[in-house]
C-alpha cells in the first residue's frame, strides 16, 4: 500500500492548493473577498459553484491513486465505485436492463441450448424473475436512496450551522431566508440525485454499459477528471505566459512592446485547430520516440493528456496577454501610478502594490471564460484524433465511439447521452458561474475576449 | 506632426494603410517559421520519407531519391556547402517560403497539385459556409436586437438563458443529433456525402443547419452585448432626452454605430468561410478545404498543411487589415489626420 501519482495528478492537486492559497488571500482583502460573496451570494453564481465543487471533488477523488499489491494503482473514487468498476459485462446492455444487448448460445437444460438474451453479470443480478421484480427493486431502491440523501442534507444543514455558530434547532429557518433559499434547494437536488443514482448504482447499470461491457455511469465519472484536468492545466499554462508578457508589453512599450505584439499576432493569425492539430502530431511523434514502450499505458497515456494541455495552454495565450497589455497601457497613465512612480516607488513594488491588483479581474474573468470553451474542445480534438488517450475515459472518447452505436438497431443512445449530459453540465456550471464572475469583478468588459478556443 | 500636418486626410489614410500592410510580411513569414519549425524539429524529412514511401523495405537510396524529388534534400535553414546570398536561399526553409509568397504552391508530398485542388475544393466549403454567414446574420441579428431593445423583461431573461444553455451543448451533439433525426429516423436526407451541381443542396441542408444552431447562442448574446453598450451611451440618451421618436432612435443612432463590431465579426470569419469548418465538413464527408486540411495534417503532407496554413493566417491578417481599415474609415480622428 502507498500513494502513487501520475504527472498530472501531482500538477492538478498542486494547481489546486495554488486555489487554496488565493483563497486564504482573498479572506484578508476585503474587496477580494466581497466581490467572490457577491458571485457566491447571488443565485446562478451559488448553484454553479455547488456544482462545480461536486465536479472538484469527483476529480481530486480520482487523482489520488493507492497502490496496492500486484495490481495496477487505483484511484480512491475507483475503490469507491467497485461494484461499478468491477461489475462487467460482456457486452452492451440499456440502462436498467437485466438482460444483455446480444443474443449467446445458451445451455437452458442439460444438452439442449437455445439461442437467448444472456442474464447480466451485474446488472438486477440479485432478483429471482427480474420481469416482475425489477419495477418494485427500482422504486424501493430509489426511496431508500432519497431517505439517504434527504438525511445526509439534514447532516449537512447541521454542521453548516455548527459551523457558522448558530443554534442547530433554528437550521429550518435557513430554508426561508429568501437569499438562501435556492442556494439550499440546489444542494437538496443534489443529495437527492447523489443518494438516488448512489442506491441503484448498487445493483443496476444505472447508465446501462458499453461495448467491452463497462458501465457507463463509472466511465462519465471518470471522465470528470480528464475535462477538468484540461481545463486547468491549460489555464496554468497560459497564465504566466499571457500575464508575464501582457505586463511586460504593457509597461515598457518601446521595442519590447513590438516584439510581444509581434508574437501573438502571428501566433493567432494561424487558424486554431490547425495550430493545435499540428502541435499535437508533433508532440505525439516526440512522445511516442522519447518515451516509447518504456513506460505503462497509464503513463502514456498522461504524458499525452499532459502534452494536450500544453498545446491547448501554450496556444491559448494570446487573447488574454492583448487585453492585459492594453490595460496596463491604461493604468501606467492612471493618476494614482503615475504619482507612486515620481514618488520613486520602485518597478517591484509598482508592479506588486499597483498594477496586479488591479489586473487581477481582468485575469480571473477571462481564464473563468476560457475554462468552458477548454472542456468542450477536447471532444471535437479527440474526434478528429489528436485529444487524448483512447484508453483515457474522457467524453470525446465516450462521442467517438458512439457514433457508430447510433447506426445498430436497436440504437444505443446511452453512452453518448451520458457523454454529452456530463459536459452539459459541466459546461452549463461553468458558463454560469463565468457570467456571474464577470458581473461581481467587472461589469461592462469586452465580451469580444471571450474564448480562444472557438472550435467548429 | 509637421510632416502630418501638411498630407491631407487621404494621404494620411494612405500611409496609414502602406504601413499596415508592410506589417503583414514579417507576421506571414513568422507563420510560415512556426509552421516549418512544427514540423521539422520532431519530424524529420527522412521520417516523411519513410511515412510516404511505406515503413517496411525502404533503403537510404530510396529516400535520398524521395527527399530530392520533393525538394526536402536541402538543409533547414543555413546551407554552408554554398557562399553568398545562396547560403541562405538555397535552403528548405527559404524555397519553400518564397514559393508561398508568389501564391505558388507547388505540388503536396503525395504528389498532388495543391492549387488544383483548392480551386476544387474550395466551392464545396464556400457551398457550406456563405449560407451559415447570411443564416447567421439574418436570425441573430435581429434577435440580438431584440433582446437588447427589452432588456430585462421575461422574453430578454429567458432567450439569455437559452442562450447560456445552447452555449454549453458541444457542437457535436448537433451534428450528431441532426444525422441521427433527420437522415435515420425520419429518412429526409442523406447522412453524409456531397454532389455536383445541384444535386448537392440536399447534402448541404444538415450541414448548414447544423452550424448555424451551433453558434447561434454566441451570436445572439454578443449581438445583444454590442446593442446594449450603444443604447447606453450618451448621445443616445441625449437623444431620447430630445423626445426623438425611439425608432428614429435606432435607425439613426443605434444601428449605424453598431455596425462597426458586426462588420468587424463577419471578417474575423473571413479565414473559415474559405477554409470551411474541419469539424462539419470531415463529419458529413464533403470534399472541401477543411477535410482536406484534416487528411494532409493526419496523414503528415507537409506541403498541404503548410499551404493552407499560410492562406489562413493570410486570409485573417487581411480581415484584421479590412476591420481596421473600415475603424479608420468611419472614425473621424484618424480620417481627418489628427489621431
Amino acid at each position: 500500500m502507498g500513494l502513487h501519482f501520475l504527472p498530472t495528478d501531482l500538477l492538478f492537486l498542486g494547481t489546486l492548493m495554488l486555489g487554496l492559497v488565493y483563497c486564504r488571500n482573498v479572506a484578508r482583502d476585503p474587496l477580494a473577498r466581497a466581490r467572490w460573496a457577491k458571485v457566491l451570494r447571488s443565485v446562478g453564481g451559488g448553484v454553479a459553484s455547488l456544482v462545480l465543487a461536486l465536479h472538484v471533488t469527483v476529480a481530486v477523488l480520482d487523482s489520488v491513486r493507492v497502490q496496492s499489491e500486484n495490481e495496477a494503482p487505483l484511484t480512491l473514487l475507483d475503490h469507491l465505485l467497485t461494484p461499478l468498476r468491477t461489475g462487467v459485462e460482456t457486452t452492451y446492455s440499456a440502462p436498467f436492463s437485466t438482460h444483455a444487448y446480444a443474443r449467446e448460445n445458451l445451455e437452458s437444460a442439460p444438452g439442449t441450448w437455445v439461442r437467448d438474451y444472456p442474464r447480466l453479470q451485474f446488472g438486477g443480478r440479485h432478483l429471482v424473475h427480474p420481469e416482475e421484480e425489477a419495477a418494485g427493486d427500482i422504486a424501493r431502491r430509489s426511496l431508500r436512496g432519497a431517505a439517504i440523501g434527504l438525511a445526509s442534507l439534514g447532516l449537512l444543514t447541521l454542521i453548516i450551522n455548527l459551523v457558522r455558530r448558530r443554534p442547530p434547532g433554528r437550521a429550518w429557518r435557513q430554508w426561508f431566508e429568501p437569499a438562501w433559499r435556492w442556494h439550499w434547494f440546489a444542494l437538496g437536488i443534489l443529495c437527492l440525485g447523489v443518494g438516488i443514482v448512489g442506491n441503484l448504482a448498487g445493483g443496476w447499470h444505472v447508465l446501462g454499459t458499453d461495448k467491452v461491457g463497462q458501465d457507463v455511469l463509472y466511465l462519465s465519472l471518470k471522465s470528470v477528471r480528464t475535462g477538468l484536468v484540461l481545463a486547468v492545466l491549460a489555464s496554468l499554462i497560459t497564465l504566466p505566459i499571457a500575464v508575464v508578457l501582457g505586463i511586460l508589453a504593457g509597461y515598457l512599450q518601446g521595442w519590447v512592446d513590438d516584439v510581444i505584439q509581434y508574437l501573438y499576432t502571428t501566433l493567432s493569425s494561424i487558424p486554431g485547430v490547425l495550430l493545435i492539430a499540428a502541435a499535437a502530431l508533433s508532440l505525439d511523434l516526440f512522445l511516442s520516440r522519447e518515451v516509447g514502450a518504456l513506460h505503462s499505458l497509464a503513463l502514456r497515456a498522461d504524458l499525452r493528456l499532459l502534452a494536450l494541455c500544453a498545446v491547448l495552454g501554450l496556444t491559448g495565450w494570446t487573447s488574454l496577454c492583448r487585453l492585459l497589455r492594453a490595460e496596463t497601457m491604461k493604468l501606467r497613465t492612471v493618476e494614482f501610478i503615475a504619482s507612486a512612480q515620481a514618488l520613486g516607488s520602485s518597478p517591484g513594488t509598482l508592479l506588486r502594490r499597483h498594477l496586479l491588483p488591479n489586473l487581477m479581474p481582468l485575469v480571473i474573468i477571462t481564464t473563468v471564460l476560457d475554462f468552458s470553451s477548454l472542456v468542450l474542445a477536447e471532444a471535437v480534438l479527440t474526434y478528429i484524433d489528436i485529444g487524448v488517450d483512447p484508453s483515457t475515459e474522457s467524453w470525446g472518447n465516450m462521442i467517438n465511439g458512439a457514433r457508430l452505436e447510433l447506426a445498430r438497431e436497436p440504437v444505443i443512445w446511452w453512452s453518448l447521452a451520458a457523454a454529452l449530459g456530463g459536459m452539459f453540465g459541466l459546461v452549463l456550471a461553468a458558463n454560469i458561474f463565468a457570467d456571474t464572475v464577470r458581473d461581481a469583478f467587472d461589469p461592462r468588459l469586452d465580451p469580444a475576449a471571450r474564448g480562444t478556443h472557438g472550435l467548429a | 506632426m509637421a510632416l502630418a500636418s501638411t498630407h491631407t486626410g487621404d494621404d494620411f489614410v494612405t500611409i496609414w494603410f502602406l504601413r499596415r500592410l508592410a506589417y503583414v510580411l514579417p507576421i506571414l513569414l513568422g507563420v510560415n517559421l512556426l509552421t516549418f519549425a512544427l514540423f521539422f524539429v520532431i519530424n524529420s524529412p527522412d521520417d516523411m520519407a519513410r511515412r510516404h514511401l511505406g515503413e517496411r523495405h525502404v533503403t537510404t537510396a530510396a529516400i535520398a531519391d524521395w527527399k530530392r524529388a520533393h525538394g526536402y534534400d536541402r538543409p533547414a535553414f543555413i546551407n554552408a556547402d554554398r557562399s553568398g546570398t545562396a547560403v541562405v536561399t538555397d535552403t528548405l526553409f527559404f524555397t519553400g517560403s518564397v514559393r508561398l509568397f508568389s501564391l505558388d504552391f507547388g505540388r503536396s508530398d503525395g504528389g498532388r497539385h495543391i492549387a488544383w485542388d483548392i480551386r476544387q475544393r474550395m466551392w464545396p466549403s464556400l457551398a457550406i459556409a456563405l449560407p451559415v454567414l447570411i443564416l447567421e446574420l439574418i436570425i441573430a441579428v435581429p434577435l440580438g436586437l431584440a433582446v437588447a431593445l427589452l432588456r430585462g423583461s421575461t422574453f430578454d431573461r429567458g432567450l439569455t438563458l437559452l442562450c447560456v444553455a445552447s452555449m454549453a451543448i458541444s457542437s457535436l451533439f448537433f451534428i450528431i443529433a441532426g444525422q441521427f433525426l433527420f437522415a435515420r429516423l425520419l429518412r429526409l436526407i442523406p447522412i453524409s456525402g456531397f454532389a455536383e451541381g445541384w444535386g448537392a443542396i440536399k447534402f448541404l441542408l444538415l450541414p448548414v443547419m447544423v452550424q448555424v444552431l451551433a453558434g447561434l447562442g454566441a451570436r445572439v448574446r454578443w449581438n445583444r452585448t454590442v446593442f446594449l453598450e450603444e443604447i447606453s451611451r450618451e448621445h443616445v440618451r441625449t437623444a431620447r432626452a430630445k423626445g426623438l421618436a425611439e425608432t428614429r432612435i435606432l435607425f439613426g443612432h443605434v444601428l449605424p454605430n453598431a455596425l462597426l463590431p458586426l462588420i468587424t465579426t463577419i471578417v474575423v470569419t473571413l479565414p473559415g468561410l474559405f477554409l470551411g469548418s474541419l469539424i462539419t465538413e470531415s463529419f458529413f464527408a464533403i470534399p472541401g478545404l477543411g477535410s482536406y486540411t484534416i487528411d494532409a495534417i493526419q496523414n503528415q503532407d507537409f506541403a498541404i498543411a503548410r499551404t493552407m496554413v499560410f492562406i489562413g493566417s493570410l486570409l485573417y491578417i487581411l480581415g484584421l487589415l479590412l476591420t481596421d481599415l473600415a475603424y479608420a474609415w468611419a472614425d473621424p480622428r484618424i480620417r481627418l489626420g489628427s489621431g
